[in-house]
């Protein structure tokens, strides 16, 4: 049997990425006592089947600003971690199909250029150059950020979790929490399979289960669990070393360092839930794509394919930190795919939050759950 | 010599490395070294490697070996070519005309 303890200082619901950055933050911050429990593995859920891909061209402020700053995260975190973890500014290039595509770009450029962003509208043979092999029939232009990227996401997940655990964070693995208590609009502690631990803080960040953790605190959180696929080819000499994109198209695509093309769609008219199999439409859909889009990768053979969940918030943006009612309650949940690539920025803004009740950001006051009070003004649209 | 001994021979990974992200990162299942070392992850899904990879595991970490430790076995059983699942399907036009992903669109 599990040697869970039976009082934390708080605990983290949740072993991918995000749950195990914000305890290596607070850890790093001097919170002692941290129990971060975990219903699989490190890595088991949406972190570890994700396409790795790390950008900053979004269409909202907040999502480039929180992916800027992870950005400038990820360029220190192989030292500050002390380990490799695949970090490669290759670039993402995302293709537009029409005029109109085009200036919905040209908007977000704008946008992105005023916060900084290197990025820039290029010309269909201008995408050519960056990757030669890519077939251009179909395409009116794209965009191009040099310092987007791409990192191994199970080297990165495990190295936070090490370094929590490094800085005294205990981790139980197949632990599953069952139940949350709280008490006059208070949390007094978290119920699991494993037993009972009390506590006066938790997080929520438990990606494409944030919902059900939601419901068993007596919340009911706008995230909904939606399916998504993805593949991986054998190994062949690398070609490219940027992810390519394609909203109209519906698909991303990027080799890995390993030699590996890893490629995603979002399955039209996929309903909410858990459900987490693989299927031969989108085996067949990925292939047709790629092969128009890279035609040398034609006898290229798939190897693998998974699936994972995206937590789907309204807006497509992170639902992040407290929330009104329930005092010692903290979530980081809602990243819509791209928790991964947010993760860094979040860790820092969330453990900020925690360890200080006085902390005030732009962003996290922006992302907080109160912003569907008053409806949905508008929501992230670079999404696949 | 552990690092002689190649484990998983789709992604060359060696007993020794297994050994090292076992200790680095407190590994306790095939999953989780599959993770972490590739070992498994190559063409043949670690139909050889992930009993091994188990016994390094029962070895390392002093207990039994687990016969329900044994990683996840995704489709294609077999590599397929790109073009031969494009061909099933095709026509690009037909594909993309199911429209865009995006839940929010």
């Amino acid at each position: 049997m599990s040697n869970l303890p039976k009082t934390a200082e708080l605990v983290i619901i949740g072993g991918g990425v995000i749950g195990t950055s914000i305890a290596y933050e607070l850890a790093k911050r001097g919170m002692k006592d941290i129990v971060l429990v975990e219903g699989d593995t490190i890595s088991s859920g949406s972190t570890g089947r994700c396409g790795g891909g790390i950008r900053a061209q979004w269409s909202t402020p907040e999502n480039v600003r929180l992916a800027m700053a992870s950005v400038e995260r990820f360029k220190s975190l192989e030292s500050e971690l002390e380990t490799e973890l695949e970090f490669e500014q290759g670039g993402y290039l995302i293709l537009a199909h029409s005029d109109q595509e085009l200036q919905q770009f040209e908007s977000n450029v704008k946008m992105q250029k005023s916060l900084n962003l290197d990025v820039d509208l290029i010309t269909p043979s201008q995408a050519k150059e960056i990757v030669p092999s890519l077939n251009i029939e179909k395409i009116t232009g794209a965009t191009w950020c040099p310092s987007d990227g791409s990192i191994n996401p199970f080297l990165l997940n495990f190295a936070y979790a090490r370094a929590a655990r490094q800085k005294g964070v205990k981790i139980f693995q197949h632990t599953k929490v069952i139940g949350i208590e709280h008490k006059a609009q208070k949390i007094t502690g978290i119920n699991t399979d494993q037993g009972k631990i009390s506590t006066n803080q938790l997080v929520n960040a438990a990606g494409g289960y944030a919902g059900f953790i939601g419901k068993l605190a007596g919340l009911d959180l706008p995230v909904v669990p939606h399916r998504h696929e993805i593949l991986a080819t054998e190994q062949i000499n690398r070609f490219f070393k940027n992810m390519i994109m394609s909203f109209e198209y519906n698909l991303y695509f990027r080799q890995v360092m390993d030699g590996g093309i890893v490629g995603g769609q979002t399955n039209p008219g996929e309903l909410p839930g858990t459900d987490i199999k693989s299927g031969l439409t989108f085996l067949k859909e990925m292939s047709v794509k790629l092969t128009h889009f890279i035609p040398k990768l034609k006898q290229v053979k798939v190897i693998r394919q998974w699936a994972g969940l995206y937590c789907t918030s309204p807006d497509a943006q992170p639902i992040l930190g407290k929330i009104e009612n329930l005092a010692g309650y903290y979530q980081a949940i809602g990243f819509s795919g791209h928790g991964l690539m947010l993760a860094p920025r979040t860790a820092v803004l969330m453990a900020n939050c925690i360890a200080d009740p006085d902390f005030q950001d732009e962003d996290l006051s922006r992302l907080n759950l109160d912003r569907f009070k008053h409806g949905i003004v508008s929501g992230e649209r670079s999404v696949v | 010599m552990k690092d002689d001994i190649i484990i998983c021979r789709c992604q060359d990974v060696t007993e020794q490395e297994i050994v090292d992200a076992i200790k680095k990162y407190n590994l306790s299942t095939v999953d989780e070294v599959k993770r972490v070392t590739r070992a498994g992850m190559g063409h043949c899904q670690g139909k050889t490697c992930r009993k091994l990879v188990e016994q390094i595991l029962s070895r390392e970490l002093s207990r039994p070996v687990s016969a329900d430790q044994y990683t996840t076995l995704r489709p294609p059983t077999r590599a397929v070519p790109l073009d031969l699942l494009a061909n099933a399907e095709q026509s690009f036009d037909k594909v993309v005309s199911r429209g865009r992903g995006g839940h929010n669109e």
